[in-house]
This record gives C-alpha cells, structure tokens and sequence, in this order.
C-alpha cells in the first residue's frame, strides 16, 4: 500500500515507514543534523495525516529497525504482550491517541496504565508524535508507574527528586556538603546519585560507601547510586561493596548501546547482583537507567531498515524498551544536555522533555526527567522553569537537582534544589512518602508539611551536621 | 582528572569528614557547607525559590558564557596581534547554522583557496564555541609555541569563522602541511567562558578521526594551563609525532586523550 498524504494541493509520498516516523516528528535540529527531517511544515503534516490512519498493529508486522540485525528489536517483538494489546489492537494510531485521551479525562488509570507490556516503541513514538505539549501532560498523569526499593517513587500527588552531588575530584568533603545541602531542601527521595569523575572502580566503591554512611547514619529512606559504567559497578559488586542500584546509559540501537559497552546479557548480570543483596526495605527494583534524545546519532548508530537514518524520538523510545526489561527503579532522559546539534533551543527542549516522559511512562517506565541545558544552546532558566512545571503537571517520577542549579562535575545546568520545592508548591505535590516521614522526623518541616526555610542557627541545620559528626 | 588519592573508606573517614566540616564552618552550617565545596550550596530561600542576590550571581555567570558563545570573532585585533593572517569560512553561514550542523563547521566554505606552502606547520586560529577565549589567549599562545619551533617552517598562520576542530584538517591538507595545529575557543562553562583547547593532528587531511589528534585543554592563565606550559607540551607533541610520523592515541604517554564531544 502506497503512503501518500496530501496537504494544500501538494501530495507527498513517504515509501517507508522509518521515512514516515521522521517526516511525521515535530521539527527538531538532531533530525536536520540526520538528514531525515520533513522538509517543510506541508510535508510534516503530511506525514502526520498518513501516520493517524495507520493501523497500530502495523508495529508488529513492519519494523524500523531490522529484527535479525538489531537485538533491540528482538527484545520488543520477542517480549510483546498480546493480550496487554487486545484492547487497542484494532485502533489506528490516531484512534489510539483519541482513546487515551479520553480515558486521561475520566481518569481512567488502569486502562491506560495496564497497556504497557502490549506496546511497542515505535507505537509510542509515533503516537506522540500526533500530540500536542498538553496531550502529552494529560496522558502522562494518567499512566500509573510505582516502583520501589528503600522509597515508594510514582504514587499519585508525589514529585520526588534525585540529589546530584557531583564534584570536579570526587572530595568525600565536597560531595558530603552537597549531599547536606540538598537534603536540607527536602531533596533526595528517588536517589542520591552522584557521577563519578573517573570510571575507576575504587573511587566508585568509596563514593558508595561514603552515601551509605550518611543513609545510615542519618537513617534516611533512600538509595545510593554511582552513576560508573555498569562493568565498574560489577567489580564494585565483587568487592562486597554497598550497591543499591545497577546504573547504565542506554540507547536505542545494538549498536548504539555496543558504543557504551553495554550487552543486554551484562544488564542482566549486574542485575542480578545487586538483586541478591536484598538491600530493599519497600520493594525490589534494583537499576536505574538514563537515555537521551540524539545518542544514537552521536555516535553513528541511528540507522534503520534500507540504511535509512531513524528520528532521534523515536529512538529514544527504543532505548525505554531496553530499560523496561530490568525492571527499573528509576529511568530518566537527559534532555538539554547532548547540546544544539540534537535540540536546538527551549521549545525543543520542552518538547522534547515532554515527550520522553510520555512515552517512558507509556512503556511502563517510573519516568523522571534530568531538566537542563548547556551554555552554546538557546536555552535559558525560563525555558527550565516551563518545563519542570509541566513535567510536575505530567506526573513526572522524579526531577533531578544539583546545588545552584550548577553542576560543577559535569559542566552543564540543571535544576536548583530550591527548584524541586517550587514545583511541588505550586502543584501540591508531595515528595516520597517514607522520604516525607523522615523529613517530619528529623524536623525539616514546618505545620503545613514544608520544607522549612532554615536559618543559620536553626536546630534542623544542626543537627543534620552534628549527626553527622556525632 | 586529579583528585585526592584516598577517598573515605570506612565509617571513621566519614566521620572525620564531617567533623572537618563542623569545624571549618566554624560552628555556622553555611559556612560549613560552603569551605568545603565550589558548589553553589547554601545559598538559602527565598519562599520556594533562591533568593535576588543569588540568581542575579548565577545569571551574571550564564551570561559571560552565552556572550563568550556568540561574541564575533575580531579578525582586526588578530591582524593587530599577529601581523598578516589568511582569514578562511567554514560551510556554516551564521553562529545559529554553525551550533546546530557540526558537519558544516568541519568543511571549508565553497571556493575557499589557499596556497600551497609544503611547510611542516600550519596554524589554524578557530573561533570555536568560545571566540572570547581566542581573543584573551590565541595570539600570546600563538607567539609562545613558535618560538619553541625553531627549524620549523611554518605557513602563514589562518584564522577560520564558525570553525570546528576538523576544519584544520582542510586547511592543513589544502596548505600541503606535515601537521596542523588547531587553537580553538572550548565550550564555555558557568565559571570558565575563556578557556582555549589546542589541537594536534599529523598529517591532516579532511576524515581524520579524533582519535588520530591530541589535545591540550583549558589554557586560560591565570586559572588554567599558562601558555608556556601549553606551548612546551604542544611542542612536545610536535617532535614526538614528527619522529612517529603520526599523532593521536599513539601519542597517548605524553598527552591527554580528546575529551568527548570535542569535535
């Protein structure tokens, strides 16, 4: 069947499916960069007409990404649910968005949520790639995703946060103040997660023995994460260190991910590691996984069936697929960080964040968002603001924070602490609830359930340091 | 990356952490936390948000970065510097072209013809993401690596517009040189919009990969590299690979590997 759509007077014509995802994707840089983006705003709505009457099923039987060459798409299609699907199976792609909308309307979770193993990245791609910012909002706090390890992450009216104490030379001083400081601003409930400077298993093992300490000293219901490649992180396990959450960046192509020396067998295996530490207290996810717009293309690895370049989005979602196989305690997209070439300014940014968490949580996903840009791209603290706002509109899992919005490690901006508190203040949003008890406990608090705003005597304060160093 | 050698191991080490911290703070939480870090921590609240004084520091930071982006690049105050200089363009027409197609900033504008020098150096001052950093350390770094080349015949020195690091390679192929080296304004950071990288490719000609360069990052005296420091490593470099007959992770003992995304 010919896939020809026509928009004022003019026919377009789009031969493969790879072809039409792309032409279909709202306008993006690191599409341009590919070679694959629509090249008009006719063509792109265009393609957008043909993609709605596409039948969802298409998927199953019509790949982007070829099965025999790519194990990504062994995984979608091996691991596909058919009964998940039955309900939305005889739905095109655009009925399909129609459907959930109206079923974010009734707030109808279960039928949304209960979706997920049925569907695949491609069917999420594409199907956002018909909505609009507010679909996507609507949707995606609709779609119920709990997990949990040491802190229930993903209940409704909850905005939890991951604290990044990043430091330029991993100084146990720097990164404990750090820590000190997030934690005094309610921050901290999805992880304390700190990227390492250097891949070396023994700074990895002190850096997660240096959290666990101040977990456990200050009794705190979280969990530890350093971000070292995940071949570290087995080494770190063999030594007995104190692992609560395998970490990897995936993609999603084999051979992106081949590109970040990561197999699904060695996914499985460091899993499997820190699975049988038993260190949960409130559930058993044990890996947390970060993707982002455009790291396929980045590192060569963004091709299709014929050879043909695949849109970032919908790689992006490929990547989910890979993520959803482990069974994630928290997934989150870098958004702003991979620079101009890939997203070039707020509105793409926003869009894009959007987007990721849409469909993350589609799939199933505990979605949360790394909210950030770097200084050679148009993007600013107001275009932050925007997004963060409305991924707490979206029911977004976790936001993550740095102090003073400046990742001193890493060299990018992300969002403030304070940040965290904006969101959840504006929306009526509540941070994890064992997280909230330890924050009441430890009298962070005040009568109305915020965080307190400290003064420099205050007893709060000192008595997180002075617990410190009893 | 430098670091301290030992990090805390034991629950002692932690406790000894913290109680430097106590101590530094001189018993103030803030202070506390900020001795022991240049983390923007403990900057309080104002409501939910930071406070005016706060954010007006940070937007002051962004700001000297946005600007060391897209300040042009003043040929003239090189010319001024440096004397004669071959001005070059890369395929990208603009700065917003150039951020977002960084294969245009790696070919030479249509038409662009240079002389062929069969020197054993070309020098190539890009803007890069940071035309800042080449105006507050190209021509003094520029001055300092010459002078530790003698017996070096070098082409007369180019200066490219919405340049990335592989347009040397055009420019060093098309000029006939043995090597190339390439002072090229790095990606501005919040507290680092100045900071200059070098880089050094042997036999440049356009398809060398980044793993055939070396790099010399963050010259940006006071605070970083100084230029004789940079220019003794990069000429270093130079003599090492004239005697391999190639650069990159060949030369990897003596200098630093590319950091990503540098290209």
């Amino acid at each position: 069947m010919r896939r020809v759509g026509t928009v004022g007077g003019h026919t377009y014509e789009f031969p493969t499916l790879v072809e039409l995802l792309a032409k279909a994707t709202p306008a993006r840089s690191g599409d341009v960069l590919a070679g694959c983006a629509a090249e008009s705003a006719a063509e792109r709505v265009a393609a957008q007409t043909v993609l709605a009457d596409l039948p969802l099923a298409t998927f199953l039987d019509e790949q982007v990404v070829g099965y025999d060459e790519d194990d990504v798409t062994r995984l979608v299609l091996d691991t596909h649910d058919a009964v998940a699907f039955a309900p939305v199976a005889s739905l095109t792609v655009g009925e399909f968005r129609d459907r959930l909308l109206a079923w974010a309307a009734a707030g109808d979770e279960a039928s949304i949520s209960d979706l997920a193993p049925g569907l695949t990245p491609e069917m999420v791609a594409a199907t956002s790639k018909l909505m609009r910012n507010a679909d996507l909002v609507a949707v995606g706090r609709r779609t119920r995703v709990v997990t949990g390890l040491r802190s229930t992450l993903g209940l409704p009216g909850r905005l939890a946060s991951r604290l990044q104490p990043n430091h330029p030379t991993d100084d146990p001083l720097g990164v404990t103040a750090s820590i000190v400081d997030g934690l005094l601003q309610g921050c901290g409930d999805a992880v304390i997660g700190i990227n390492p400077a250097t891949d070396s298993p023994a700074r990895t093992v002190a850096l997660l023995e240096l959290v666990d300490e101040v977990i456990g000293r200050y009794g705190i219901p979280t969990q530890s994460c350093v971000l070292a490649h995940v071949t570290t992180t087995l080494r770190a396990l063999e030594q007995g260190a104190p692992v609560d959450l395998v970490f990897q960046s995936v993609a999603g192509t084999q051979p992106a991910n081949r590109g970040f020396g990561v197999t699904l067998d060695l996914l499985a295996e460091a899993r499997a590691g820190a699975l049988a530490l038993g260190r949960g207290t409130v559930g058993s996810n044990v890996t947390y996984f970060e993707t982002g717009q455009g790291s396929a293309l980045s590192a060569d690895a963004h091709r299709g069936i014929g050879g043909r370049p695949v849109d970032q989005q919908t790689l992006e979602a490929r990547a989910y697929a890979v993520a959803r196989h482990f069974e994630p305690l928290i997934v989150n997209t870098v958004v702003g960080f991979i620079g101009p070439e890939y997203l070039y300014d707020g509105k793409q940014v926003l869009r894009a964040g959007l987007e990721d968490h849409f469909c993350g949580k589609l799939l199933g996903l505990p979605m949360g968002v790394d909210v950030c840009y770097t200084n050679h791209a148009e993007v600013d603290e107001d275009d932050m603001d925007s997004l963060m706002l409305l991924l707490g509109a979206a029911g977004c899992t976790f936001l993550i924070a740095v102090p003073g919005m400046d990742d001193v490690m890493l060299h990018y901006q992300s969002l403030a602490f304070s940040d965290v508190l904006t969101t959840r203040s504006v929306l009526g949003l509540r941070p994890a609830p064992e997280f909230e008890a330890w924050l009441a406990r430890m009298d962070l608090l005040d009568d109305a359930g915020r965080v307190r705003e400290l003064t420099a005597d205050a007893p709060a304060a000192r008595a997180l340091l002075a617990a410190a160093s009893a | 990356m430098t670091g301290p050698d030992r990090l805390p191991r034991a629950e002692g080490d932690v406790v000894d952490a913290t109680d430097r911290l106590s101590r530094a703070g001189g018993g103030d939480p803030w202070a506390v936390l900020r001795s022991a870090t240049r983390a923007r921590v403990a900057l309080g609240r104002a409501g939910d948000a930071l406070p005016t004084a706060r954010e007006l520091e940070f937007r002051a930071a962004h700001a000297a970065a946005r600007d060391a982006v897209h300040q042009p690049l003043d040929v003239d105050r090189l010319r001024t510097a440096l004397g004669e200089l071959i001005e070059v363009h890369s395929a990208a027409p603009d700065r917003a072209t150039y951020l977002q197609r960084p294969d245009l900033g790696r070919q030479l504008a249509q038409g662009t013809s240079l002389p062929r020098t069969d020197a054993d150096l070309a020098v190539v001052i890009a803007d890069g993401l940071s035309p800042r950093a080449v105006h507050e350390h190209a021509a003094d770094l520029v001055t300092a690596l010459l002078e530790r080349l003698p017996g070096w015949s070098v082409a007369p020195l180019v200066v490219a517009i919405q340049a990335r690091v592989a347009l040397g390679d055009a420019v060093g192929a098309a000029l006939g040189a043995r090597a190339v080296v390439v002072l090229i304004g790095e990606r501005p950071g919040l507290s680092s919009a100045d900071s200059l990288g070098v880089y050094l490719t042997w036999d440049p000609r356009p398809g060398r990969a980044d793993s055939e360069r070396n790099c010399v990052s963050n010259v940006r005296p006071p605070h970083g590299l100084s230029y004789a420091q940079a220019a003794d490593t990069v000429a270093a470099l130079l003599g090492a690979a004239r005697e391999l007959g190639a650069s990159g992770v060949v030369l990897k003992d003596e200098g630093p590997a590319l950091p990503a995304g540098a290209g």
